[in-house]
């Protein structure tokens, strides 16, 4: 994925995580979940009587199982509350609300909901309030709209205790999907800035260390042997060979733009003195080999960017391999000091 | 030198582990850790209440959405009012915690630990989690199998090892796996050839050579020595531990043969007083998701010569039956891999192996046994020895 | 007991570290942290970090932060996804058992790539609480009206406690508020954010980071002139559901301080200083209740977490700070605490000592 530059040029993109969670819940949590479904509030029961809601499967206390379940009432009393303005992006709500701990008739534990009232002045701890039920549930946490002060849930929209939509009925929820989708920012850091735009460019930059010269490409700010910053830049060719590879058959995830079997291999760029991974084409996938000299294909001028991914692939040259016991990662001989000696 | 380890004496009291399989889905994540941790502490003869402190570890939370996992499991492994932690170091992480519940037990922090490792990568998909995206560069890698096979094709070509030696190491593990009723994958109607006609996935490593994703937990009880004398069953004492690291790519890094895995195992052997790892150790139980990392690390570790360790593979030297250094009786990663619990795996499976109680894949008479892990681009690496005696 | 003492430390917090990498951050503190007492990483017995992936939005992102730490040749070396505090107790087990005589501790944290109150959901109960999405600053306002309608505290008490951070913070670099003339006056005119919260009172969000290092008996002594010493640590967890817990307590930080002072032969409420890791004025409030912290201990002299909070790294911030306490002269007895989860669900506490 590329990304954009701001208004002085500098790089970030978007980066999101997300992923549909799927998550088997086990008899009690289960047990809760269908409930739900069926319009009802369930807590957990401990042996001398404690009723847990949500239903939990463990007694704090003891570290005993819990199996016992109840219903409970869906009317109840609120403990404590805030005001959530604006709603969060993950929530289930798309208008400011108050979440509160609420405990429910029966229960001795409080759960948290979401209160639908129009603003904080409308809330208040030991409020009366009673559930309000989304009219097609499935077993989720959110097949409870929220909360509405006691005697005004027939306003709306949810219907008390109505009969499941879901299908089949007769059976326990034993999964709950739980969507996790986080959004970052990513901004690389300044030296990674001046290498993606010296991609633009068609330039690919290195880092050289300042304790033996050694080049790192992409440069990363540091010698990782020595935990020392390494800011020197050297630009380096556009060719090197293959140190290693992978021919990949299996694809990876939504990467439709990745079609297998393809070849990914450590590029040593000549001047560099480690590698990164980079695909190879332009060949038959079998006579990809350690040593095989290759040069970079560009993407067209118009398409150029502030990325590494400029570089469509690599390609072999013709030239002779570099032979296979000088070809990938080296032993390493330069010294300290700055005196590099070469390879024997 | 020293011989023994340092400080109080740690004794293994019991091993819990699950059924590991693909999908768990009779069960929460409080359900899958419990499971493990109850099995562990009757056969340690304790309960939650005897238990001082817990250690768990897992791999990336990604796995399961779940950040900081050791809150929300506080109350589920009787944690409340206890000090629980929780490490994390990649594909080691089993190990690593087995050794930070250890160092708890050795500085006489406290007298039992509880320790655990576990993942319920059915939650997501293992190959996402370990491919997240990464803006303005080249995200080709696939998973683990992607980074390693470049590696693998070194070995290859430096050891002039025969082209099927993986595979035999797939095939032996597939077959011990069958004598453990926790492993994963359980193929009974395996032929070697079938082993050698599956695809291809990341060249050379085959779908056959490769571990599964697993959902699973594995869990350890650990006490003092005190503790361990007073213990009913069979016990296992730790003999040494060790861990080390090393940063990754960069120059005159022997990617095949990391300087870390070398250093960490001559420290553990040395700790237990051992010389010849390949004649004093009966049982050795290695982290091996692809299979030719068995010969790689036979010889790392010291058990077998430079680009030799394939010679053990192919002569059969590390096959339960008639072996004389079984490896992975278990059946190894490559027949059950929840990562986060796969390190304590094999620490615990040797443990089993000296306690006598590995059942049907029990190494007859063994009584020193070696739990290994690694991790991260083969970087981070977790060692113990253990024995039927004290040290 | 083996005496291991802190004896060396760096911090960095700013409000954000846009432009530089977490290596980039961590490769001069680790470094500082080193050479102020001439040790290199090969005279490091053990190294241990704190860091969690989701705040990066990278699976392994630990990884690539040990290239700040130079290792190489390799280094024994483990890592928590816990805040640093923790890696510091980790590491002071290690020094416990006598196989080595120095640590080197660090973590550190990069929330503003994304939104740190939202990322903190994902912490909860997977099935009933985080798909509501309960953020962070609504968890700590519900443990705030908790207290205040308990009648716990006052809005102006916690007013007050918001003025204190941000005059002490004064003169402190790593402090993201810092004011020498807020009155409370001030901290009450501002506007509710999270009901009833107020900016003022939660605690200044930072990326930061922070390098540590331990030494034990006659070596720390060798390598710093008055040692911090570690006379007490201890951590303890409470239950995970909010509902379960008694949200104007917190028992685990009040037993955390019971064992550490059993360790250190004097009780947390006889320090000098206190550092405490709160995200809130409410529990900065709740937690010197818990410590029995009375009017004798000066609390948050550099401020706090109140001042600058950077995730992950915030409780290891506090062990160097009350240390520097130590070291300097300032306290002869420091309290150094740190805390993880919800509404305090974990607390450890650090009982140090100047000889």
């Amino acid at each position: 994925m590329t990304g954009v530059s701001d208004a002085r040029g500098r790089l970030r993109a978007d980066l999101v995580i997300e992923y549909p969670f799927t998550r088997t819940t086990g008899p009690v949590v289960g047990a809760f979940m269908t409930g739900l479904r069926d319009g009802r509030i369930v807590g957990s029961r401990r042996a001398d009587g404690l009723v847990f809601v949500p239903a939990a499967e463990v007694d704090p206390e003891t570290g005993d199982a819990i199996t016992e379940i109840v219903e409970v009432g869906s009317t109840g009393v609120i403990e404590t509350w805030t005001w959530v303005d604006p709603p969060r992006p993950g929530s289930p709500w798309e208008e400011p609300h108050g979440l509160a701990l609420i405990r429910l008739d029966g229960a001795d534990t409080p759960m948290l909901h979401g209160v639908l009232v129009e603003s904080a002045d409308d809330m208040a701890t030991g409020m009366r309030v009673e559930a309000v039920w989304k009219s097609e549930r499935v077993g989720h946490i959110t097949d409870l709209m929220g909360f509405v002060p006691e005697g005004t849930g027939q306003e709306k929209n949810g219907v008390e205790g109505a009969e499941s939509t879901a299908e089949g009925t007769d059976e326990t929820v034993r999964s709950i999907r739980t969507p996790m989708r986080l959004e970052y920012d990513f901004i690389p850091s300044a030296a990674a800035q001046e290498y993606l735009h010296a991609y633009a460019d068609k330039r690919i930059l290195g880092n050289r260390s300042p304790v033996d010269g050694a080049v790192f490409v992409p440069p990363r700010g540091v010698d990782p042997r020595h935990g020392v910053a390494a800011t020197e830049m050297v630009e380096l060719a556009h060719t090197g060979h293959v140190g290693n590879f992978c021919v990949t058959h299996l694809p990876i995830p939504g990467r439709d733009d990745l079609p297998t079997p393809y070849v990914s291999a450590w590029i040593h760029l000549d001047g560099a003195d480690i590698g990164f991974l980079g695909l190879v084409a332009g060949c038959d996938l079998d006579d990809v080999r350690i040593g095989m000299r290759v040069r970079a294909v560009w993407k067209p001028e118009e398409e150029l960017g502030a990325t590494a991914e400029n570089v469509l692939y690599w390609e072999p040259t013709g030239e002779l391999d570099v032979p296979v016991e000088r070809a990938g990662n080296q032993a390493w001989r330069g010294s300290v000091l700055g005196e590099v000696v070469e390879d024997a | 030198m020293t011989v023994g380890s340092l400080g109080e004496l740690t004794a293994v009291l019991g091993v819990g582990q699950t059924r590991y399989q693909s999908t768990r889905g009779d069960v929460s994540i409080a359900g899958l850790v419990r499971e493990a941790a109850l099995r562990a502490l009757e056969d340690a003869s304790c309960t939650w209440a005897d238990i001082d402190a817990v250690v768990i570890g897992k791999a990336p939370d990604f796995f399961e959405g779940l950040m900081m996992p050791e809150l929300f499991l506080a109350d589920a492994l009787g944690c409340v009012g206890k000090p629980i932690l929780r490490v994390h170091t990649a594909g080691s992480v089993g190990g690593s915690t087995a050794l930070v519940a250890t160092s708890l037990i050795q500085g006489r922090i406290h007298r039992r630990v509880l320790t655990l490792g576990f993942e319920k990568q059915s939650e997501s998909n293992a190959t996402w989690a370990l491919s997240l995206p990464q803006p303005f560069s080249v995200s080709i890698n696939a998973g683990a199998g992607g980074y390693f096979s470049p590696i693998i094709r070194r070995y290859m070509a430096r050891s002039g090892a025969p082209e099927l030696i993986g595979c035999m190491v797939a095939f032996k593990d597939r077959r011990h796996a069958l004598r453990n009723p926790y492993a994963h994958l359980h193929q009974p109607d395996l032929t070697f050839d079938q082993v050698v006609d599956a695809p291809m996935l990341w060249d050379p490593i085959r779908f056959s050579e490769t571990c599964p994703s697993s959902d699973g937990a594995c869990a350890m009880v650990l006490g003092d020595e005190a503790i361990g004398d007073a213990a009913d069953g069979p016990v296992a004492w730790v003999h040494g531990t060790a861990t080390r690291s090393e940063a990754n790519n960069f120059p005159g890094r022997d990617e095949v043969n990391p300087q870390a895995s070398r250093d960490c195992a001559v420290d553990v052997f040395s700790q237990a007083g051992i010389t010849d790892p390949r004649s004093e150790i009966d049982a050795v139980e290695m982290y091996v998701p692809f299979s030719w990392y068995e010969p790689m690390w036979l010889e790392s570790l010291g058990f077998a010569e430079l680009d030799r360790g394939w010679q053990m593979v192919e002569d059969g030297s590390t096959d339960i039956d008639g072996g004389d250094l079984p490896v992975n009786c278990s059946g190894g990663v490559l027949s059950s891999n929840p990562i986060g619990a796969s390190g304590m795996i094999r620490f615990a499976e040797a443990a089993l192996q000296v306690r006598g109680m590995a059942g049907d894949h029990q190494v007859d008479g063994a009584r020193r046994a070696f739990g290994h892990a690694y991790g991260g681009g083969a970087q981070y690496f977790a060692m113990w020895v253990v024995g039927a005696d004290k040290p | 007991m083996r005496e291991v003492a802190v004896v060396s430390s760096a911090v960095h917090q700013v409000e954000a570290l846009t432009f530089t990498t977490d290596v980039q951050l961590m490769v001069p503190l680790i470094n500082q942290a080193r050479d102020s007492v001439g040790l290199c990483q090969d005279e490091i017995g053990f190294t241990c970090s704190g860091s969690s992936d989701f705040l990066a939005g990278q699976g392994f992102s630990f990884v690539q932060t040990l290239d700040a730490v130079g290792a190489f040749p390799p280094i024994a070396e483990s890592h928590v996804e816990m805040d640093g505090a923790f890696a510091l107790y980790e590491a002071w087990v290690k020094l416990q058992i006598g196989e080595v005589d120095t640590a080197l501790v660090y973590s550190y944290g990069k929330s503003s790539p994304g939104s740190r109150r939202d990322v903190l959901a994902v912490q909860l109960d997977p099935y009933t609480m985080t798909p509501l999405w309960p953020d962070a600053h609504s968890l700590a306002a519900l443990q705030a009206r908790r207290l205040l309608e308990s009648g716990g505290v006052t809005v102006e008490e916690l007013a007050g406690i918001a003025v204190r951070s941000q005059r002490n913070a004064v003169g402190n670099p790593n402090a993201l508020r810092a004011s020498a003339d807020v009155t409370v006056d001030d901290v009450l005119a501002g506007a509710v954010v999270a009901d009833p919260l107020r900016a003022t009172d939660l605690s200044a969000e930072a990326d930061g980071g922070c390098a540590v290092v331990l030494a034990a008996g006659n070596r720390a002594r060798e390598l710093c002139d008055r040692p911090a010493w570690i006379r007490g640590i201890d951590h303890r967890v409470d239950a995970q559901g909010l509902g379960v817990r008694d949200l104007t307590r917190s028992p685990s930080a009040a037993l955390a301080a019971v064992r550490g002072a059993d360790q250190a032969g004097f009780e947390a409420a006889a320090v000098d200083v206190a550092e405490l890791h709160a995200s809130s004025t409410a529990q900065v409030h709740l937690l010197t209740g818990e410590l029995s912290l009375g009017d004798d201990v000066r609390i948050d002299p550099s401020g706090g977490s109140m001042a600058g909070d950077t995730l992950m790294a915030a409780g290891l911030v506090r062990i160097a700070e009350a240390a520097r306490q130590v070291t300097s002269g300032d306290a002869d007895r420091a309290l150094a605490h740190a805390s993880s989860g919800p509404c305090l669900q974990q607390n450890l506490v650090c009982l140090l000592e100047g000889e």
